[in-house]
């Protein structure tokens, strides 16, 4: 087997393992740095974010200000120390993106414009028209060309870590245009594989999004951290699941059930105001909006079709001026796959799946309980989303702690050698021939498709915005079924030079590891906070109980146990979430009881 | 979306296939997939491959015509198998076969590797015209500057133009139009100063002149980069920089063919 030895080593090439990668190269230019990935960086998930990245830009705003709002959105499951480190480090960085020649949208003065977003109390939100994430990644992936010492392994699939004397040492990385396996050895290895949304059936997320470094983290005993939030974006396309961006609503559009009512202020968002209020009607959080449609299919009041129920996103009154200079990529989509031209229609919209807010257990730089194995991204719980993610704070995380992760790994690299590669190379054979046993059978049964099928139905009726512990645990019992069932998993391909069935059947495998993380976790918590919302007796937050993370750990075939961490709590003691007109009143009373000493 | 009259309950889809441990050359393969009128022929493609046989091999990720990975030939056109509905190619049968002008490295996937490369030479990064600190905050550059090069930031690397391009065709080492355009995003930014190193790709053999303004490329392009105009625009520097070497050797950039 061929063997490459280098210092560090990142999977994902995405914006966080871009930005881990250009900030080891730049600390220290002496490191021979592998960035590994599945495809070619453009492709990776990051390019499809839309709306924004936030960071304190507005002379009227303030760090404090973010922190709160992220808090408070995460419903007090965020870690507050790392939340306010990610605030303090966030314009810099975006800052840094534009040095690097991001087309950010620009004022007429030519200063960097922001928009609004929600559950953000201030307009914060830098953005690139509604290709963010796009520009992003374009920006990122061109400017790491710069640097010689980063060596791309594009198209080349991890199959497994290796761990060997405690301590990450190197990925196992099959090269998908010829089949041959590539042991990559590192004396520091960064995860950087984005989020898990296909575990789910109607989701935003690219095919690629199968959760496989939290998988292989976790099968190595890295616990996953909060993997029961799961956020469900309230304005997608039926069918399809594709994103219609948050700033949509930051541009001032509305959100009308089938009478036409803006229904969103009969759940607590109003009052509904002509003109969009930060914090309040469909700026309110994503959780909230998705749950408000819920009721609203509940009671009758959203529109049927053939892609089930929805309600209509109204960008009407904002005219084809400012919706093509603002959303040209939402007027494409609308009107390229629906027919639907959003100046003179509404776009039929519902909640799908969207990002998982847990992720492989870090602290604050990034670093997991396993020695000399870090993670950021979607695919890391560095701490700072809590129990639910306010838009415009991932792509900022994934530069902020991107540069955080390249940094801490080149420095551990720097001052550790290279281990024995010959165990290495045991350990690699050995999960080669785990790996290519999956091709070789021909004595097997269950077909992929199936299979990933029924586990992503299970899961949306399962772990879908409102949860019962009897569907949490039909789900478990399906998924512990399913993963039976994919013992006896039969291949069509039995090749080896682009077999993108062995991929999938790989990544169904982490697949249905993760989303068992997600279920037993839900399912232990038992309680509602942020995006995990019960209907069985727990349709509370539970301060006393539940004020902590849960951490999944892998038991191989078993169900994975769950135990709980503690919630990092500097500031701001656990308080009343409250949106519209309510949160107005709640912050006027914290500001007064905050002012009332130097009264 | 209107119901379709008569729609067909199953269309017809050729498929180009080519197992390279398998078959001697390409071959071609009939499916039948039942009609739906959401159907975007990367569904079409995903159906055949979950029922019917799992070894057809095809790139794809974002699903909403963003990543650039699902390039394919549709019925002879380069496009997009994602944003390409089955509805507009009724009643069939679809042809599909990989991208033109590309090795094939299997069925509807072909080799990026060299426009890649072809990506990295032209220095694709921003080489600031004066250094600026994080303290000093962001370059200035108003919507009017932005404008200049916009459209060339938005390509996707999905490579339809290369497919399109008669001159790619014939060369594969010509530079081709997605990576001019890139090549001219960069030198068109009011906050770059790299022009002068990129105009050696650009002024060489397979560089600008190369190009003999088809304009398939721009026509093709599912993003409106306009490729084409990118060309023309680097032709014009091209040539100021060809003329500028007999006036002052100082600012001319490296060896070149200049205008014919």
């Amino acid at each position: 087997m061929d063997l490459f030895t280098c210092d560090v080593v990142i999977v994902g090439a995405g914006g966080a393992g871009l930005r881990a990668a250009i900030a080891a190269a730049e600390g220290n230019p002496q490191l021979r740095i592998a960035l590994v990935s599945k495809v070619y960086p453009m492709r990776s998930h990051t390019v499809a974010a839309e709306g924004g990245a936030a960071a304190v830009t507005q002379a009227h705003d303030s760090l404090d200000a973010h922190f709160h709002d992220t808090v408070a959105g995460g419903d007090w499951l965020c870690d507050q120390d790392v939340v306010d480190d990610f605030v303090a480090h966030a314009r810099d960085e975006l800052v840094q993106m534009e040095h690097w020649g991001c087309p950010w949208s620009r004022r007429a003065d030519g200063h960097v414009n922001v928009r609004a977003f929600g559950g953000m109390k201030i307009e914060r939100t830098w953005f690139a028209a509604d290709k963010t994430g796009f520009h992003m990644l374009h920006t990122l992936f061109q400017t790491s060309i710069k640097y010689p010492s980063i060596q791309r392994f594009d198209e080349h699939f991890c199959v497994d870590l290796l761990v060997d004397d405690g301590r990450a040492q190197g990925v196992l990385a099959l090269d998908i245009a010829s089949g041959k396996f590539r042991c990559i050895q590192a004396k520091a290895v960064i995860i950087a594989t984005g989020g898990a949304g296909r575990v789910f059936r109607e989701n935003t997320n690219g095919g690629i999004v199968t959760g496989d470094g939290m998988a292989l983290a976790f099968r190595h005993g890295v616990p996953l951290r909060d993997m029961e939030f799961v956020q469900y974006h309230p304005t997608c396309m039926p069918g399809t699941g594709l994103l219609f961006t948050e700033a949509c609503r930051g541009e001032g559009g509305f959100l009308l059930n089938k009478d036409g009512t803006r229904y969103l202020q009969d759940y607590g968002l109003g009052p509904a105001t002509p003109e969009p209020r930060n914090k309040a009607m469909e700026l309110g959080p994503r959780d909230r909006l998705s749950q408000a449609y819920w009721h609203e299919k509940q009671k009758g009041r959203t529109v049927t079709t053939r892609h089930g129920e929805v309600v209509h996103l109204d960008l009407r009154h904002l005219g084809e001026k400012k919706l093509r200079e603002r959303l040209p990529q939402i007027y494409e989509l609308a009107l390229e796959y629906l027919g639907v031209d959003p100046a003179k229609e509404p776009i039929p919209v519902l909640p799908a799946v969207h990002y998982t807010m847990g992720g492989i257990l870090a602290d604050g730089h990034t670093a997991s309980p396993l020695t000399g194995l870090y993670s950021v991204g979607e695919c890391s719980s560095v701490g700072i989303h809590g129990a639910n993610r306010l838009g415009s704070n991932s792509l900022t995380e994934l530069l902020v702690f991107g540069k955080k992760a390249g940094e801490a790994a080149a420095a551990l690299a720097a001052r550790s050698a290279h281990a024995d590669s010959s165990r290495l190379l045991q350990q690699a054979q050995a999960a080669r021939a785990a790996a290519q046993a999956l091709v070789l059978r021909h004595d097997g049964q269950e077909r992929i498709a199936t299979l990933r099928r029924e586990m992503a139905q299970s899961m949306e009726e399962g772990c879908g915005i409102y949860r019962t512990e009897a569907a949490l645990q039909a789900c478990c019992n399906q998924l512990a079924e399913l993963k039976q069932r994919y013992q006896r998993v039969q291949l069509d391909d039995h090749s080896s030079a682009w077999n993108t069935e062995w991929l999938l059947a790989l990544e169904l495998g982490y697949q249905l590891d993760v989303a068992e993380a997600m279920a037993h976790s839900a399912l232990q918590r038992r309680e509602s906070r942020g995006s995990h919302q019960r209907l069985d007796g727990f349709e509370q937050r539970d301060d006393v109980n539940f004020l902590h993370h849960s951490l999944a750990h892998y038991c191989g075939a078993d169900a994975p146990r769950i135990s709980h961490g503690p919630v990092t709590i500097t500031r701001s003691p656990p308080g009343t979430r409250a949106y519209g007109a309510a949160g107005e009143q709640a912050d006027a009373a914290a500001h007064h009881a905050t002012e009332a000493p130097h009264a | 979306m209107p119901e379709l009259l008569n729609a067909p309950p199953a269309v017809d889809f050729d498929v180009l296939r080519y197992r390279p441990e398998q078959d001697t050359e390409p071959v071609w393969q009939r499916f039948a997939v039942p009609f739906d009128e959401d159907m975007s022929v990367l569904q079409a493609l995903q159906h055949i491959k979950d029922q019917d046989d799992g070894s057809l091999s095809f790139r794809w990720s974002c699903r909403m015509a963003i990543c650039g990975s699902c390039g394919m030939m549709i019925n002879g056109n380069p496009a997009l198998s994602c944003k390409t509905f089955v509805r507009d190619l009724l009643p069939g049968p679809v042809r599909v076969e990989a991208l033109n002008h590309f090795p094939i490295e299997r069925d509807l996937v072909v080799s990026v590797d060299g426009f890649v490369q072809k990506l990295e030479s032209i220095k694709p990064y921003l080489i600031p015209k004066e250094p600026r600190t994080l303290a000093q905050g962001e370059y200035l550059q108003t919507p009017a500057q932005m404008e200049r090069y916009a459209s060339f930031s938005a390509c996707i690397n999905c490579m339809l133009c290369y497919a399109a391009c008669p001159q790619f065709g014939l060369n594969p080492d010509f530079t081709g139009p997605g990576v001019l355009a890139l090549a001219h995003r960069y030198n068109a930014d009011s906050r770059d100063g790299g022009q002068a190193k990129r105009m050696a790709v650009l002024n060489a053999e397979e560089g600008v002149w190369s190009c003999t303004a088809v304009g398939y490329c721009s026509e093709v392009c599912p993003k409106q980069v306009d490729p084409a105009n990118a060309v023309n625009q680097n032709k014009m520097n091209s040539a100021k920089d060809y003329f500028l070497r007999f006036l002052s050797p100082a600012s001319a950039s490296g060896p070149g063919k200049g205008p014919p």
